[in-house]
Order: C-alpha cells, then structure tokens, then sequence
C-alpha cells in the first residue's frame, strides 16, 4: 500500500440526495482497493490552511473509485465536497487504508450488513462487490435511515430490509429504531456464525453491536465502524 | 470523557505513514488489562490536537500520536505488545 498524498481529480459525479454526492475519482497508479477500505482526502485553502478527512469508498474494486459524501451541516470539508467541487478539480488523497473492515470475495461464512444513514457507503462497497463475484454465500442488509429522501443507492436495494426512523414511506411500516426482534427476523441464525459487518453513528453502531452480542453472536465475528 | 469516539480504523492514514502501511489489522495488547484486539477496533478520540486510542474493554490509554512544529510524537507505552 501505498503511503502520503498523491493529487485525484474528479471525473464525474452524480447527487445521490439532496445533502450527499458521489464522487468519482481520477488518481494516478491506483493500486485496487478492498471493498470496506477507505481514503483520507486533504484540502488546503489559497491561505494554506490544510483539513483532511476520511470518506469510505463505494465502489467495488475494479472499477473506477468512487467515494459517497455526506454534507455535514457545520463541516469544514464535506460541504464544499458535496456543492462546490467541480468535474476537473484536483484534491489530495491518501489510500486505500484500512485492512480490518474489509469483505474479501474468499469468505465463505454469511454476511450480515447493518448500516445507519450513510455508513451504508463502505457496506455498499461489499454488496457490490459480493455482486460482482457472483459468491454463493449469502449477504444481507439492514438499512436504518431517517426519511425516505435520505435512502442513497436506492436503485441498487431491492433486495434490502430499510427502516425509517423518523418518516416512513406512507404504505410502508411507521417509523421506529432497529430493534432486536429486526436482526433475529432479518438476519442470520447464530449457528449460521454469519460475520456482521456495522457502520454508522457511534451510538447507532453501539445500539446495534450490542444487540447483536445479546442475540448470541460472537464480539469477535462483529465488525463496526464508528463515524462519530 | 464523552462517548464520541470513532474507531481506530479512522485513523489508518496517519498510522500507514508513520509505519510505513496499514496496521489497522495488526494486533494490540492493552498493558492496562492484557486485551488483545486489533487495532482498528481501538477507540479513537481525536478531537484534541492529536489522537489517543483507547482499550475498547478497560479504556486505558494504548497509543497517542501528534503532530507537531518540533516533530511526530508516538507514544505507545500502553502497548505491551504490537504484532505487525
């Protein structure tokens, strides 16, 4: 892998909300990234003023790297990259990173995806990747989003279980957390010994993890990221 | 301390480029209370001018880093051991 920054330009982008963009980058001698890995991406204001970020990568590997982001309403940086980056522009990035939440195609144990508002991106990553290997094991996912406005990749979800917190579709059913009866109906039985991959808000990912381990299922077989 | 911490996994970047790649996949133990994990499963507290990962069990302080005008400081003396 790869270490320091090397310069990416942005090839395209698509909003995939009103608040989150997907953007797809050009970078130089790309070495392939895992699904679940992510890039730190650095902006350096005319002042010389430097921030940096971490943005998971949604793309399955292979294909050209894409990264989903998030406007955070008092960001410093997700903002102008969900608003005022333009096709051409030129940004810093240091990557791929991170080699424990990762799907490798080579996993043979079932798969349990549970994402919170948009730590969908890195699980994304996996579905398609899993997608995209044509795997045999089996990969489900558990989508917990705030309205029906904030669901990202919703072309890509037919198959997923979503649950509205805080507006629900009118003929779907009312809003409400993810609860325990939700992974035991839509997740895997325990002696399946499924590997559960979680990501979200910190309390959203404690919520669920420690729901998960009341279930029965092993601290060691649940992968988390928190995003703060 | 408030419970807004990330995971370690966030801090992947900063640590490839001190180690020369990726130890979010290398194992930790905590000198605090023997924990193995890796340590991407650390706590992540960075909202200070540096970062401090903690033992996911007892919380203990594992690893700090900063960087500063006068150099790059890593302090892993809550590390009883690293395998990388």
């Amino acid at each position: 892998m790869p270490t320091g920054w090397a310069p990416a330009i942005l090839s395209a982008a698509r909003q995939e909300t009103a608040t989150a963009r997907t953007l797809q980058l050009s970078i130089a001698d790309w070495p392939g990234h895992l699904a679940g890995q992510h890039l730190d991406v650095r902006l350096t204001a005319e002042d010389g003023y430097r921030a940096e970020r971490s943005y998971s990568i949604a793309s399955a590997p292979g294909g050209p790297v894409e990264l989903t982001v998030q406007a955070v309403d008092d960001g410093e940086v997700s903002p102008f990259l969900v608003h005022d980056l333009a096709v051409g522009d030129t940004v810093e990035v240091r990557g791929p990173l991170g080699g424990w939440f990762v799907w490798r195609p080579t996993q043979l144990e079932p798969v349990l995806l549970v994402a919170g508002g948009s730590g969908l991106v890195p699980l994304m990553a996996m579905l398609r990747a899993h997608r995209q290997a044509t795997a045999s094991t089996p990969m489900r996912l558990l989508y917990s989003v705030r309205t029906p406005d904030d669901v990202l990749y919703r072309d890509e979800l037919a198959d997923a279980v979503l649950f509205h917190t805080r507006r629900a579709p009118e003929a779907g059913r009312p809003p409400r957390r993810l609860g325990a009866a939700d992974l035991a109906q839509y997740g895997f039985p325990v002696d399946d010994r499924p590997t559960c991959y979680l990501c979200g808000p910190t309390a959203f990912v404690e919520h669920t993890a420690g729901l998960l381990v009341e279930l029965g299922h092993a601290p060691a077989r649940i992968r988390t990221e928190r995003f703060g | 301390m408030t419970d807004r911490h990330r995971d370690a996994n966030a801090l992947a970047g900063p640590l490839a480029d001190l180690f020369g790649g990726d130890v979010t996949a290398a194992l930790a133990e905590c000198a605090g209370c023997g924990r193995r994990d890796v340590i991407a499963n650390l706590h992540l507290y960075d909202g200070g001018p540096g970062a401090v990962l903690r033992c996911a069990s007892c919380q203990a302080v594992v690893l700090r880093y900063a960087i500063t005008p006068h150099g790059t400081w890593l302090d892993v003396r809550g590390a009883a051991v690293l395998r990388l």
